[in-house]
């Protein structure tokens, strides 16, 4: 048996980390919520545990996401991690043609090398040396690119990276040292037997020539071992803990266990997940524009791991979901910084016992317009007109004194408020027995469809347009205005519009398109969302994001939503409309049509 | 005491001394733009809640600078955090923050 005292740093190193990835494990899978023990349980036999296989090799090893993101990032990544588990894969199949048997020691293919000096033929033996100095040589350059980037990070097209702590720069060290030393204990065996291939090889006969291999080849291959030894204990304590938490999160992610209000043991593994790469920093305007740099993400996910979230990280971010769009790792992050803005059970003493019953009207559409809306009347105006020319029987249910559509308590963590509010909207839209709830404001919209659960077609106005266009009720005349179209945080990345607007505008006036746009799109700095930012700081919010939306030189920017309008209409002087203005001052009124109108039957009114 | 069949007033002098302060302390120390207000009720003009109910945010300031504490968690209680206060506000003060922190303070000083 091949065995030399070298290899027990690294055998206890993965022995520990064995163990202690086994407990972590159980203890997030017997801590899961029973409902999403009942979906792993559902679909563990099913066609989606290899759709996460397949997920887990394009993510946690090729790292797909960050190529898109950065070639040279992805380059990076990949390189690390599928080159390394290449070079495991291959190593051990090395050494199973080599021993002709599966039973070997567990170190043994990781330091074949050593063992194995003689050239002593086995089945394709040349293949596998090349393959292994090409797998090495792989990862050199994938490391060579990560040492770089921690000196300069714009190579790999970010110009923040993230600030590291004690316990991650030591796993980093060990992690930067391992494959260096891999390269220089084969390249010395290697130079001290005449073998070894292109790299180790040549690498080899040049020490061998310089140095006195002999005496340094042993020292090589304990450092290496012990490089590993401790990278494999550092591990779980520190960012790396990314790589078998990511595994076990996209598995979970496929039965269909998501982020829930509470803090789950899902959330705590999409903690662990977060690999500290820093791309979130980039994407977040509070960083860019006002050069916060210690409320992101990244840092976000780490206080959380520290318990020691405060006021500042929970309460500044903006719920843009800028961040959650670029994740590589594909982590709920808006949903996550909301379990922990979580109040109930405090401060949920409100009792609204003010809002009158609700008056209702039977309908076919109800119409809410959204407290923001009713502080831009005109958007308002133009879809009542809407209504009016397409002659739909529609109710205005929050015409005068009626109640919030509770986002904004939940956006602040007071969900049991926020549902004495949902009861009362509820209650008025069961009675009013529409079909269709329309809404101007996506904030409303995004609450009204995600956590209302009515069984009727929620709609923003922009889809609700188009259906009247489409089906040839609504007619429209194209104008010659050049508009630039800023996507709403809560329509485009909160609830996936995009298509809708752009169509609609597209008949109306002539679209120009800035940089970043869809899901890229900038926030314009008014969210609900942050509730510590002042004033002043959203202002530089704004400006900062008009000044990117207006390089085109539009004529008007349109939005589709009335605090985007509020907002940014205090910041331009170009004319800010939102998109339901621009379709009510483009509509073609046929005659017959309002004869039609006038005929129009009585809605009965109940009380 | 022999009864005249008068009245006296209560007193209703506001003693600064005698009150609790706290609260105004800690909403000034999180929240420091609510030292901006000039009371001139855009705010209350456009409260959801407000349309409702008597409710204005100008009353909650002069409560907690007089340090009237008492009726406040049920007056906070009113509002709907729907934000527009903060959208018309002449002085750019963050009036939802200012209600979490009032809210806040309840809890912490009760």
């Amino acid at each position: 048996m091949a065995y030399h005292h070298f290899v027990l740093p690294f055998s206890i190193g993965m022995a520990a980390l064995f163990a202690i990835l086994m407990v972590k494990f159980t203890i997030w899978i017997v801590k899961l919520e029973s409902v999403d023990k009942r979906l792993i349980r559902k679909n563990l036999f099913s066609v989606k545990t290899l759709d996460a296989m397949g997920e887990v090799f394009m993510e946690s090893l090729l790292h797909r996401k960050i190529f898109r993101k950065n070639p040279m990032l992805g380059y990076m990544h990949m390189s690390l991690a599928f080159g390394w588990f290449l070079l495991i894969l291959f190593g051990n199949f090395q050494a199973q043609f080599y021993t002709r048997t599966m039973l070997h020691p567990p170190y043994f293919p990781i330091f074949f090398n050593f063992f194995v000096t003689t050239s002593e033929e086995y089945l394709f033996k040349a293949s596998f040396e090349f393959l292994m100095d090409l797998f090495l040589l792989i990862v050199l350059t994938g490391l060579f690119i990560a040492i770089s980037k921690r000196f300069y990070s714009r190579i790999v097209g970010l110009k923040k990276t993230t600030k590291l702590k004690f316990f991650d720069k030591l796993a980093l060290t060990s992690l930067w040292f391992i494959f260096p030393l891999r390269l220089l204990a084969e390249s010395f065996t290697s130079g001290l037997y005449n073998n070894g291939d292109f790299l180790t090889g040549s690498l080899g006969s040049f020490f061998a020539r310089h140095l006195m291999v002999e005496k340094l080849a042993l020292p090589a291959w304990w450092g290496y071992s012990l490089a590993l030894g401790f990278f494999f204990v550092a591990l779980p304590y520190s960012r790396y803990m990314h790589i078998p938490a990511e595994v076990l999160l996209i598995f979970l992610r496929k039965y269909g266990v998501r982020t829930r209000r509470e803090f789950t043991s899902y959330s705590d593994i999409e903690v662990r997940s977060c690999s500290r790469c820093g791309i979130c920093i980039d994407a977040c305007q509070i960083n860019n524009a006002l050069g916060i740099n210690n409320i992101q993400s990244v840092y976000f996910l780490r206080s959380i791991r520290e318990r020691s979230v405060g006021d500042e990280k929970l309460f500044t971010c903006m719920l843009c979901g800028r961040c959650e769009n670029i994740c590589p790792v594909g982590i709920q992050l808006s949903d996550l910084r909301m379990t922990q803005r979580n109040k109930n059970g405090v401060q949920n003493t409100s009792t609204y016992d003010f809002l009158v019953p609700p008056k209702y009207k039977v309908a076919d559409v109800l119409y809410f317009a959204g407290c923001m809306t009713h502080l831009t009347p005109a958007i308002k105006k133009s879809m009542l007109k809407i209504f009016d020319i397409a002659g739909v029987n529609y109710y205005f249910m929050d015409s005068d004194k009626e109640a919030c559509c509770g986002r904004p308590l939940i956006q602040s963590g007071h969900y049991e408020n926020a549902a004495k509010l949902m009861e009362y909207n509820k209650k008025l839209i069961r009675q009013s027995k529409a079909k269709v709830l329309v809404t101007s404001c996506p904030i409303c919209y995004k609450t009204f469809k995600e956590d209302y659960k009515l069984n009727i077609h929620v709609m923003h106005h922009t889809e609700y347009i188009l259906k009247l266009v489409e089906v040839g009720i609504l007619l429209l005349e194209k104008g010659d205005s050049k508009v630039v179209y800023h996507d709403p945080c809560e329509l485009g990345r909160g609830l996936g519009i995009y298509e809708e607007p752009r169509i609609l505008l597209n008949k109306v006036a002539r679209l120009l398109h800035p940089d970043e746009e869809r899901e890229n799109a900038f926030c314009c700095g008014g969210s609900l969302g942050s509730f510590n930012l002042s004033t002043q700081q959203r202002n530089i919010i704004r400006d900062d994001a008009l000044a990117k939306l207006m390089k085109p030189n539009p004529d008007k920017l349109i939005t589709a939503c009335p605090l985007c309008k509020k907002t940014f209409s205090k910041g331009t002087k170009v004319q800010v409309l939102d998109i339901a203005e621009l379709v009510a001052a483009s509509v073609i009124v046929p005659e017959a049509k309002k004869a039609l109108d006038m005929q129009k039957h009585e809605t009965v009114l109940v009380e | 005491m022999k009864d005249f069949g008068f009245t006296i007033t209560k007193d209703r002098q506001i003693d600064y001394d005698q009150h609790d302060h706290r609260l105004l302390q800690f909403v000034l120390e999180n929240e420091p733009s609510f030292q901006a207000c000039i009371s001139c009720g855009g705010c209350t003009a456009t409260c959801s809640a407000g349309n409702l109910i008597d409710f204005n945010i100008r009353k909650l300031n002069m409560l907690l600078r007089r340090g009237e504490t008492e009726g406040l968690e049920k007056e906070i209680n009113k509002c709907m955090l729907c934000g527009k206060c903060m959208l018309v506000c002449p002085r750019g003060i963050n009036t939802r923050n200012v209600i979490l922190k009032i809210k806040e303070a309840i809890q912490k000083f009760r």
